[in-house]
């Protein structure tokens, strides 16, 4: 029991990632009709929004250390600490929290550029000429990234607070050394609220409404006098605004490096698909599902018995579901079918 | 009785002039041995050149780019040296030395650099431009087994040497050694028999180990070799679970490790890997458990202060093997820190003591050899035994190119006195306890001349 409760939460906070990833794909894809492959790379920039932030917080001084004898060696006081003492310190330590507030507006502002700068020329082309320049545009994304940051992942540690672990064991009546970092649980329900919002937006508000009558008929709500084309210029942004947030939040988890937007891309297509084209239900469905399914296939129990399966457990489900279910888990007949 | 007319014999006189004529003609070729070298045709031949270029091969970006940046810095003040600029750092303790601070055989040195991207085929591509557009008469480089192992079968194809830098696997100089590959590192045999005893001293001889392993060659050889000796003080080995290199993410593969009934973790992992594998298993609670009575435990077979930085606080108590360390008290180790302190500000990390050594190891054998000429020059290294180069007394064996000398068992340093004091020596292990005969790891070294 204790083995399943550790990797149901460890598969539910992978299927976060996904979902949330997944979730602005499918926003992307449903409104206007475009397959963003430079997608991942949002989710790498939101990253890399809490990286600029730390690397802010944390310009500092250079300072003699007197303990070295050997030779002249300095440590790096960051300025914040110099002038405000613990109260400096405790900012830094919350870098990772406190960089969403810059990555709102720099990842609406990103999402808005993109969609108006290039994506929207190619809206009439075929989806192979729009894979081919949003995969394009990821490269240089990932490549302008490469040039300021470096190659390497940087470390972006979450606050002193939550950095160890939640004795999830005690919590669930099972045994008490059982354990669970704290931020990963947080990476979960801030997950789950995100979702929930951007549900909530498209159900309960009348700018919602109508994008999701765009979504089953654009030329309609066009009839309509309604200027749907600046209303899915938005979703994009809201789009790129939630894959950015599920990077900034996953930094600690994962040090960001310039690739890492395309390690997710790929497992989130797989995500979108076997959840439905189009389907934001069945996205969110199918990246807990897939995310909880690699967990227990990497089980000693299972990979014993199947060496590597957790490598691959995910595309054998996508599969399975396209055969049983062509149009995926909740995939309606009709729609972006072509 | 008659002699017969027919009969040839031999007299004094004869015997004498045979004996001068054949004395002369078989010296002969030794006395013109230089200029028999220098006619002969090698690649990158720096011929009347004032200068001759090295080639150095790290990874610039990947999971070992840490290690990469400071073997580059080692390279470089290698090249300051031996062109007589700076302290002179260990040309000074190297004993014996025919390095005079004048370049190599009179020429300048001067480099040129390539990135590894921890992959072979990136590797070699790299090795293979600096051989041919840049000239590189000697290629060095690490950080990884994998790329050792490409590279240096590359640099036997191409008759150039491979001086290897970071390289554990125990396959470098076993089953995939090379007439032009020479290692300076120890090996995960090495790092297996110098921990074992220190393990079964410090955790018992009842322990059940989960490894964790990097899926290629290093991790394979490092898994194997630690298995081989906690098996046979009585350790049982649960799984053993690869897992692909630069994961980032372990979390699935340390989950299983809870309720697994091991007590002790292994995590074959180096680099970037490590530090994301070992921060994950502190962070999911392993070192707070208790399992069959006992504390659990993590082990890291093979780690550097490099590592130990990017761990911060959970690398404390971890017991593992290192090549070497800047603590050390020794002449020639004492002369590397201050000279790479004060060009860099930091200490040297391992990674880099291997690879500023093997730059020195080279060029003496050039001296040695009195030529650049590839097979004399392997010739002079082939059983060369030297000193004060950090490890105490050093062989180069002959039979497999591997250096052998002491081996360091390390612990995260519990109480740090400087930010740079992260490993505690826990014991110099002698380089008898970790020998080995060549046969062990098997493998050819192939031909001289290519």
């Amino acid at each position: 029991m204790d083995a399943i409760l550790i990797q149901l939460l460890n598969g539910l906070d992978k299927g976060a990632a996904y979902a949330l990833i997944a979730l602005g794909l499918t926003l992307a894809f449903g409104t206007l009709g475009i397959v963003n492959f430079a997608h991942g790379a949002l989710f790498m920039l939101g990253a890399f929004c809490a990286v600029s932030f730390q690397k802010i917080l944390t310009i500092s001084k250079k300072v003699k250390d007197e303990s070295i004898t050997f030779f002249d060696a300095y440590k790096e006081q960051p300025y914040l600490e110099i002038w405000w003492g613990d109260t400096g310190t405790a900012i830094i330590d919350y870098a990772v929290p406190l960089s969403i507030i810059m990555a709102i507006p720099v990842m609406l502002l990103i999402g808005f550029i993109m969609e108006r700068g290039l994506i929207r020329h190619f809206y009439k082309r075929s989806h192979a000429e729009q894979i081919l320049v949003t995969f394009g545009l990821a490269i240089i994304i990932q490549e302008v990234i490469r040039h300021f940051f470096g190659a390497n992942p940087i470390p972006t540690p979450a606050p002193d607070v939550v950095s160890g672990s939640a004795a999830v064991g005690a919590f669930f009546g099972l045994n008490e050394n059982l354990v669970y970092p704290w931020w990963r649980l947080i990476y979960l329900v801030f997950s789950a609220a995100i979702i929930l919002a951007v549900f909530a937006f498209l159900k309960f508000t009348t700018f919602g409404m109508v994008v999701r009558a765009g979504m089953a008929d654009r030329e309609t709500v066009g009839l309509l006098g309604i200027n749907i084309q600046k209303r899915f210029t938005i979703v994009f942004a809201i789009a790129a605004l939630v894959a950015g947030l599920a990077g900034v939040m996953y930094a600690p988890i994962l040090p960001p490096d310039y690739h890492m937007g395309m390690d997710f891309l790929v497992l989130s297509f797989v995500v979108v698909v076997v959840g439905g084209m189009g389907s934001l239900p069945g996205a969110v469905a199918a990246g807990f599902l897939l995310g909880v399914l690699q967990s227990f296939a990497s089980m000693t129990e299972v990979s014993s018995l199947f060496p590597g399966i957790d490598q691959i457990i995910i595309y054998l489900v996508a599969v399975v579901i396209l055969l049983v279910r062509p149009r995926g888990l909740m995939g309606r007949e009709g729609v972006f079918e072509d | 009785m008659k002699k017969n007319e027919n009969t040839p014999h031999l007299n004094r006189r004869g015997f004498l002039k045979v004996a001068s004529a054949t004395g002369v003609a078989a010296s002969a070729p030794m006395i013109f041995m230089k200029d028999a070298y220098a006619a002969k045709d090698f690649r990158n031949d720096p011929k009347d050149s004032k200068t001759v270029t090295l080639g150095f091969n790290v990874p610039q970006s990947g999971p070992y780019a840490d290690e990469g940046a400071d073997e580059l810095r080692a390279y470089k003040l290698a090249v300051k040296h031996l062109n007589g600029e700076g302290d002179g750092g260990m040309m000074k303790t190297m004993k014996p030395s025919m390095l005079k601070g004048n370049g190599i055989l009179g020429k300048k040195v001067v480099f040129s650099t390539g990135d590894t991207q921890t992959k072979s085929d990136a590797a070699r591509a790299s090795a293979k431009r600096m051989i041919e557009k840049d000239g590189a008469l000697m290629i060095t480089g690490g950080s990884s087994s994998g790329v050792a192992i490409a590279v240096q079968g590359l640099c036997q194809e191409m008759g150039t040497i491979f001086m290897a830098g970071l390289t554990h696997s125990n396959d470098t100089t076993g089953k995939d050694k090379r007439r032009y590959g020479f290692r300076h590192f120890f090996n995960t045999e090495m790092s297996g028999a110098a921990l074992g005893p220190v393990l079964e001293k410090e955790y018992g001889k009842d322990r059940t180990a989960y490894h964790l392993t990097a899926d290629y060659t290093w991790g394979w050889s490092q898994e194997g070799s630690i298995k081989k000796y906690t098996e046979a003080m009585g350790w049982k080995t649960k799984a053993a679970v690869k897992t692909p290199v630069g994961a980032g993410d372990f979390s699935q593969f340390i989950t299983p490790v809870l309720n697994s009934g091991a007590d002790v973790l292994v995590l074959n992992h180096y680099g970037k890997d490590m530090v994301n594998s070992l921060t994950q298993a502190v962070q999911f609670g392993l070192r707070d458990k208790q399992v069959n009575g006992k504390d659990f435990q993590i082990v890291v077979p093979l780690f550097s202060r490099l590592m130990a930085q990017g761990a911060g606080e959970n690398i404390k108590g971890i017991l593992g093997s290192t090549n070497w360390n800047w603590a050390l008290k020794d002449e020639g180790s004492a002369a590397f820190v201050k000279s790479f302190g004060a060009e860099y500000g930091n200490p040297p990390s391992m990674a880099a003591h291997t690879c500023y050594v093997q730059t020195l190891l080279y060029a003496n054998a050039c001296e040695m050899a009195g030529t650049f000429y590839p097979p004399e020059v392997i010739k002079a290294l082939e059983g060369f035994e030297f000193d004060g180069m950090g490890n105490g007394k050093t062989e180069y064996r002959a039979e497999d190119h591997q250096c052998f000398k002491d081996v360091l068992v390390v612990r995260g340093n519990q109480n740090p006195t400087s930010q740079f004091d992260l490993l505690e020596v826990v014991q110099e292990v002698p380089r008898a306890q970790v020998e080995y005969k060549p046969e062990l790891l098997g493998g050819e070294l192939g031909p001289y001349e290519v």
